[in-house]
């Protein structure tokens, strides 16, 4: 055997020991029972969610003679929110799509560009939470801005979990490129956007527009 | 290996550039509309404007779990959907359970005078 077979053959055996690896415990997408586990602790954060909606329903009309949503909701900040949050999950979308073709730049790009739209929405809610403790609408002031502040609050936490999710992922995707654990982490990574988007959902309208209507 | 491929692209809800443009076009649009109706406030009647965004909520949820989260009867072997069906069941539950008990608790406590309560 001359060098170049020994190499051919060492090439020949690198790349089915590759895929061995790759197939080993994981179905597909190398994210088999990830992906099913992951979905079920999502559910679980829905029902986290669930008990504080229902928390919030139960509290929304007790004012103790406080301020009522219609005195301090804004609207168009909500719209300019919901639009923040509703465009950074299309942005994800096409983070998933790049990821599967493979293009390590644009995803991180997208990547990117969904973490800022995720921060303006942030910062826009921490400027809303600001302007209400300013106006004196703090969590202490009665049951219905208790129960607001609990509420949009964990929502606000999650996507500032998210945030941070992204920042590791765009390190580990600059890093490692994408590999099958990258890829199977941004899959984890994008349900969980999703589902915040879908919770935003249910904040916006049962919140903050028949919190206005009422 | 080219199998595993093949049952890679299929296992999972493989997304597509129109599956995500479909889902935004449709999401914008249902959350414009109640936005669009709350604050005009073009159907006069408030009751029939929280129906009207109550119901355009639901779609959009539905919406979204469709397209962007991607769960159907396929994915998981149909686990995905499972779960989500019993995560609903018991989200009802809580939220429905929760407001029918406080709100009939509410209505069944009688106003009383402050002093009329004993020992008080």
């Amino acid at each position: 055997m001359t060098s170049e077979t020994i190499a051919a053959g060492t090439e020949a055996e690198a790349s089915p020991t590759f895929y061995l690896v790759e197939e080993e415990g994981h179905d597909h997408s190398g994210a088999g029972g990830t992906m099913l586990g992951f979905w079920i602790y999502l559910m679980t954060d829905a029902l986290i969610f669930a008990t504080l909606f229902a928390t919030y329903g139960v509290l929304s009309t007790s004012y103790a003679g406080g301020p009522v949503p219609r005195q301090i909701f804004e609207l168009p900040l909500v719209a300019l929110n919901t639009a923040l949050l509703l465009v950074s999950s299309i942005t994800y979308g096409m983070a998933m799509i790049d990821m599967e073709a493979g293009h390590v730049r644009r995803t991180q790009i997208w990547l990117a560009v969904t973490a800022l739209f995720g921060a303006g929405f942030l910062c826009i809610e921490l400027y809303e939470f600001s302007t209400l403790i300013a106006e004196g609408a703090t969590p202490q002031r009665s049951a219905f801005l208790s129960g607001f502040f609990t509420l949009v609050g964990t929502h606000g936490l999650h996507v500032a979990f998210g945030l941070m999710w992204i920042a590791v992922m765009l390190v580990q995707v600059g890093q490692r490129g994408l590999i099958t654990e990258n890829k199977r982490r941004l899959m984890c990574l994008g349900m969980f956007w999703h589902l915040l988007d879908v919770v935003w959902i249910g904040v916006f309208t049962f919140v903050y527009l028949l919190g206005v209507l009422r | 290996m080219s199998v595993s491929h093949e049952n890679h692209d299929a296992g999972q809800g493989h997304s597509s550039r129109r599956g995500y443009l479909i889902g935004f076009g449709l999401s914008a649009l249902l959350t414009a509309v109640p936005f669009y109706l709350v604050m005009t406030g073009v159907l006069s009647d408030a009751q029939t404007t929280a129906i009207a965004i109550i119901v355009l909520a639901f779609v959009q949820i539905v919406v979204h779990t469709l397209f962007f989260l991607h769960v159907n009867t396929r994915s998981e072997g149909g686990w995905t959907l499972m779960a989500l069906m019993f995560s609903v069941v018991i989200i009802a539950i809580v939220i429905c359970g929760s407001l029918w008990i406080m709100y009939h608790l509410n209505s069944n406590m009688m106003p009383m005078e402050p002093g009329s309560m004993p020992g008080m």
